[in-house]
């Protein structure tokens, strides 16, 4: 709770909601103590006063009667009946919506068809025949917006208990001879009252306006009593020669509305877990640079990293999820890059081409050069033309990574036609001539699926197509075997080793398995907590590992070659990339360390086509 | 394809069925006789029981349902005491012009919607967004028949650019343009409301959608971002745009009752609102029922566009 309003507190639209829908409270409290004209004394002989006329702040209405009195006396009952009626649509709607929740079956079903069928009115029809069976009235105006609220809470709150009313804590309640109505109110009324409150300060603002509505229509709160909707329809007849008396119940239902929307949003966002974290950030076009200093080119591969540095930037924290990394790699190489979930692989490879999502991700050193041209702060225009058609992705899961509503087909001639001005014909061929290469049976039927209609190898080649698409130099592919079998596994391996012979091809290779960088890779790079901590030809590497982590990683493959594989061997976690420890990052782990690995910076040393960041490397003789 | 939409057909049989007895069980509620109600109150008893048993009131509710309901499927939908002529005219005169009305105000509010959201979402905390975010806000918080009377105030009655009320003009008009004219500001008003609940769902679920993994494979094989985000984009966040239209187009379907009273529109809002002060229990009955029918209806259609959009829904 104290979070709760913490967060509502920092949030300064809601707070400013709160202040003005505080004041008008007030206000109305005040009311009935204020010095005010009578609010229904009418005095003919002063119609329609200007506001600031004396004794008559806002003016007088069409009967002479006091605006500012008649305003507040308004405003005290549209607040009142717009309330009420959400606490009734809640609390109706809610028990209804717990108990369809929580009885399931025949009762759920039968409740919810009702709720359908009163969800399908336009809920204005719903509102004006229950008014017209009660008559017209404010008490059966606020019937009748309750009434038609009660769906919406009804159907929110069910679908939350069903949730909860399967969770293990209900279980064992039921279990331990509690009866229905204890359980619902001891274990599933707690959890379902954030919603209730963000489902009432969402529509509050909602019936308070419904209410004014109906007022307006004559429906509602009768003369001589007026709420802040009956004001504005009986100003309506005057609207053209004495404007003002509309206008000041309009602002006021403006106003308050207003308040309530901003506070409502407040409500649900500090409720809200999700939209909480910020998560909602969308990522831009290109992955956001920030650093000092250009590196000088250190490698002379095809393409060539120098330090990357990217981080993520997130509230005050920032996670260094790659701390200067540099690779380099030639056409027809495969370089393996390896490591566990976290160690900051993938960040690496998305940051070449500017694809890490950003905010809240920040490249904030380092150099990738293609062809020696630097990508990082490369003009974006330029960048997206060399996207995909010299250096292409091949990215793990094409479930999520192909987009679901577009046949694969499209897909494929998309990426052809984003660099080359062909036509829609020509494109479409060259799709089916891609799936065809990578070995798809009837390509020309497979080009009209959807992803969802391809089994999981299906998809992954076409994710390797569309990466050929262009006839690319370089491919980096990020764990695009680890969701698929072993067979398939090893079917879109051979098919890479392929199209690297045959193209020369550089790969780029990401996964956390030792077993798939022995089948093809020539080099191999381990990362470890965002850095490169052992370097150099696979066979090598393999047999005589020199970092204590890559042998453990090593230890790990039960067998070469053999199926798929888990890092979970190793003991204890990576660490934290926001909170590295000094020295060392693999040295909590290490069985190897000694109290000078925790001191300064150990760094990256080259020895023999090899490279090991270690104090007490294995160096084993050939 | 064919079948879906046969299968949706049939599932709204009972729906439809279901709204006849909600409105016959509220109206069953009235106090008092209805014959009373429209013979005035000088009626002899008499009167009012011969007025009772030609309206088939002295029999039981339930029958009373089913001779409505028999009568309403021959297409009867009864007579308004009121106007003296049949409720099916009067309802359907009404609510074509509603249509013209509520038509115009959904493409408005779909089209300008789904435009400010997308643009807010592309420049999330930017100028543009801002100022969108604040526009939505003040847009879903203004009442619209305060709106309208404001906008009347503004356009017709100080700058002398449209006409203050009803359809047509009186004299002359009746083409294309005097409709137009006259529909500007009741549509705009109508719109308002919507538009800011389109934009703000928009807005989210293109955030949603944007952080998704195909999106960022959309920019790895360097599709420009115009494309990324109105194709896309857009596309993959309309599977969760769309069923909200369905909803708001209930709510400007609502929202026109009080535009028709403040422009003085010649639709079924404004009518309804007449039948209830005068209590003219069957064009009450038979106007609700129709509209409803009618929002049904778009709803299907709006589920149908829902699949013809999204292969992975099961038709
Ligand atoms: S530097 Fe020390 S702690 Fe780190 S891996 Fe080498 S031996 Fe282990």
């Amino acid at each position: 709770m104290r979070l709760f309003l913490r967060l509502l507190a920092r949030n300064r639209l809601a707070l400013a909601g709160a202040v003005v829908l505080g004041f008008v409270v007030l206000l109305v409290l005040m009311t009935p103590v204020l010095p005010l004209a009578e609010p229904n004394i009418t005095n003919t002989a002063d119609r329609f006063q200007r506001p600031f006329t004396p004794g008559h702040l806002l003016g007088t209405d069409h009967l002479g009667r006091d605006l500012l009195s008649r305003l507040l006396w308004g405003t005290r009952l549209s607040l009142a009946v717009g309330f009420s009626a959400a606490v009734i649509a809640a609390t109706i709607g809610a028990a209804i919506g717990i108990v369809a929740g929580y009885f399931g079956g025949r009762t759920d079903n039968l409740i919810m068809r009702g709720v359908d069928m009163l969800m399908a009115f336009p809920y204005i029809l719903l509102a004006l025949a229950i008014v017209a069976a009660l008559g017209p009235g404010l008490m059966n105006a606020l019937i009748a917006v309750a009434a038609v609220n009660v769906p919406f809470f009804a159907r929110n709150i069910r679908g939350i208990t069903v949730g909860i009313a399967h969770k293990e804590f209900v279980d064992a309640a039921k279990l331990s001879g509690m009866g229905h109505g204890r359980i619902i109110l001891s274990e599933i009324l707690p959890n379902v009252l954030p919603v209730i409150v963000i489902a009432m300060s969402t529509t509050v603002g909602w019936m308070i306006l419904e209410t004014a509505g109906l007022s307006f229509l004559g429906l509602g709160s009768q003369p001589p009593q007026a709420d802040l909707g009956s004001m504005l329809g009986e100003a309506r007849a005057a609207l053209i020669t004495s404007p003002h008396t509309s206008v000041v119940p309009g602002v006021m239902i403006l106003i308050i509305v207003m308040s309530i929307n901003l506070l409502g949003d407040g409500v649900r966002d500090a409720l809200d877990p999700r939209l909480r974290s910020g998560a909602l950030t969308r990522p831009m076009a290109a992955t956001l640079v920030d650093r000092d200093s250009v590196p000088e080119p250190s490698g002379d591969g095809i393409l060539t990293l120098d330090g990357i540095e990217t981080q993520f930037h997130v509230g005050d924290r920032i996670y260094r999820a790659v701390g200067g990394v540099s690779l380099s790699v030639g056409p027809g190489e495969c370089l393996g890059l390896i490591g566990e979930s976290g160690s900051g692989k993938s960040v690496t490879a998305l940051s070449i081409m500017g694809l890490v999502a950003s905010p809240p991700g920040v490249i904030t050193g380092g150099a990738a050069r293609y062809r020696g041209r630097d990508l990082i702060g490369m003009p974006y225009r330029e960048l997206r033309r060399l996207r995909g058609d010299r250096i292409a992705y091949i990215f793990q899961d094409p479930l999520a990574t192909l987009h679901p509503l577009y046949r694969v087909g499209d897909q494929l001639a998309e990426a052809i036609r984003c660099h080359h001005a062909i036509g829609r014909a020509e494109a479409h061929d060259r799709a089916i001539e891609l799936l065809k290469s990578v070995r798809i049976p009837n390509p020309e039927s497979r080009a009209r699926s959807y992803p969802h209609e391809m089994s999981g190898g299906m998809r992954q080649r076409v994710g390797i197509a569309m990466a050929l698409a262009n006839d690319p130099d370089v491919i980096i592919a990020d764990e695009p075997t680890t969701a698929l079998d072993v067979t398939v596994q090893a079917q879109i391996l051979s098919l890479l080793n392929d199209l690297r012979r045959d193209r020369g091809l550089a790969i780029v290779f990401i996964t956390h398995d030792f077993g798939v960088v022995a089948q093809l890779c020539d080099r191999v790079a381990v990362m470890y907590a965002g850095r490169i901590v052992e370097e150099g030809p696979t066979a090598e590497i393999l047999a005589r590992p020199a970092h204590p982590y890559t042998s453990r990683l090593i230890d790990c493959v039960p067998e070469l070659g053999g199926g798929r594989r888990e890092l979970a061997a190793i003991p204890g976690l990576p660490p934290s990339v926001d909170d590295l420890p000094a020295g060392c990052a693999f040295a909590p782990r290490c069985d190897k360390k000694q109290s000078s690995c925790a001191v300064g910076e150990v760094a990256l040393k080259p020895r023999d086509g090899r490279a090991v960041r270690c104090l007490y490397p294995d160096w084993r003789p050939a | 394809m064919g079948s879906y939409i046969l299968k949706r057909l049939l599932s709204a049989i009972p729906v439809l069925l279901g709204i006849t007895i909600i409105v016959f069980a509220i109206m069953a509620m009235i106090p008092g006789d209805p014959a009373t109600a429209i013979l005035g109150s000088y009626a002899t008893p008499e009167n009012v029981e011969k007025l009772n048993r030609d309206l088939g009131l002295d029999k039981p509710a339930a029958a009373r349902y089913f001779i409505w309901l028999g009568n309403m499927l021959t297409g009867d939908f009864g007579q308004s005491f009121a106007l003296n002529r049949p409720v099916i005219h009067e309802v359907l005169e009404r609510f074509s012009a509603t249509l013209v009305l509520a038509g115009t105000a959904f493409v408005l509010c779909c089209f300008f919607g789904i435009l400010a959201g997308v643009v807010s979402a592309s420049r999330q905390y930017g100028l543009a967004d801002k100022a969108i975010t604040f526009a939505v806000l003040l847009g879903i918080s203004i009442p619209s028949f305060f709106l309208g009377m404001m906008m009347i105030l503004l356009f017709a009655v100080s700058l002398k650019w449209l006409p203050v009320s009803g359809m047509y003009a009186i004299y002359g008009g009746g083409d294309l343009w005097d409709l137009l004219k006259h529909l500007a500001m009741p549509a705009t008003a109508l719109a308002v409301v919507a538009t800011g609940v389109i934009a703000r769902l928009s807005r989210s679920a293109m955030l949603e959608v944007l952080r998704q993994d195909f999106i960022r494979t959309a920019r790895a094989k360097g599709v420009s971002e115009h494309r990324v985000i109105w194709g896309h984009a857009l596309r993959a966040a309309m599977v969760s745009i769309i069923p909200v239209l369905g909803i708001q187009a209930g709510f400007v379907l609502s929202g026109a009752v009080y535009i028709e009273i403040v422009f003085q529109w010649p639709g079924v809002g404004r009518m309804l609102v007449d039948a209830i002060l005068k209590r003219d229990i069957l064009l009450v009955q038979g106007g609700v029922v129709l509209v409803a029918a009618c929002y049904v209806i778009f709803n299907i259609m709006v589920d149908v566009a829902q699949s013809l959009l999204d292969p992975r829904i099961k038709t």
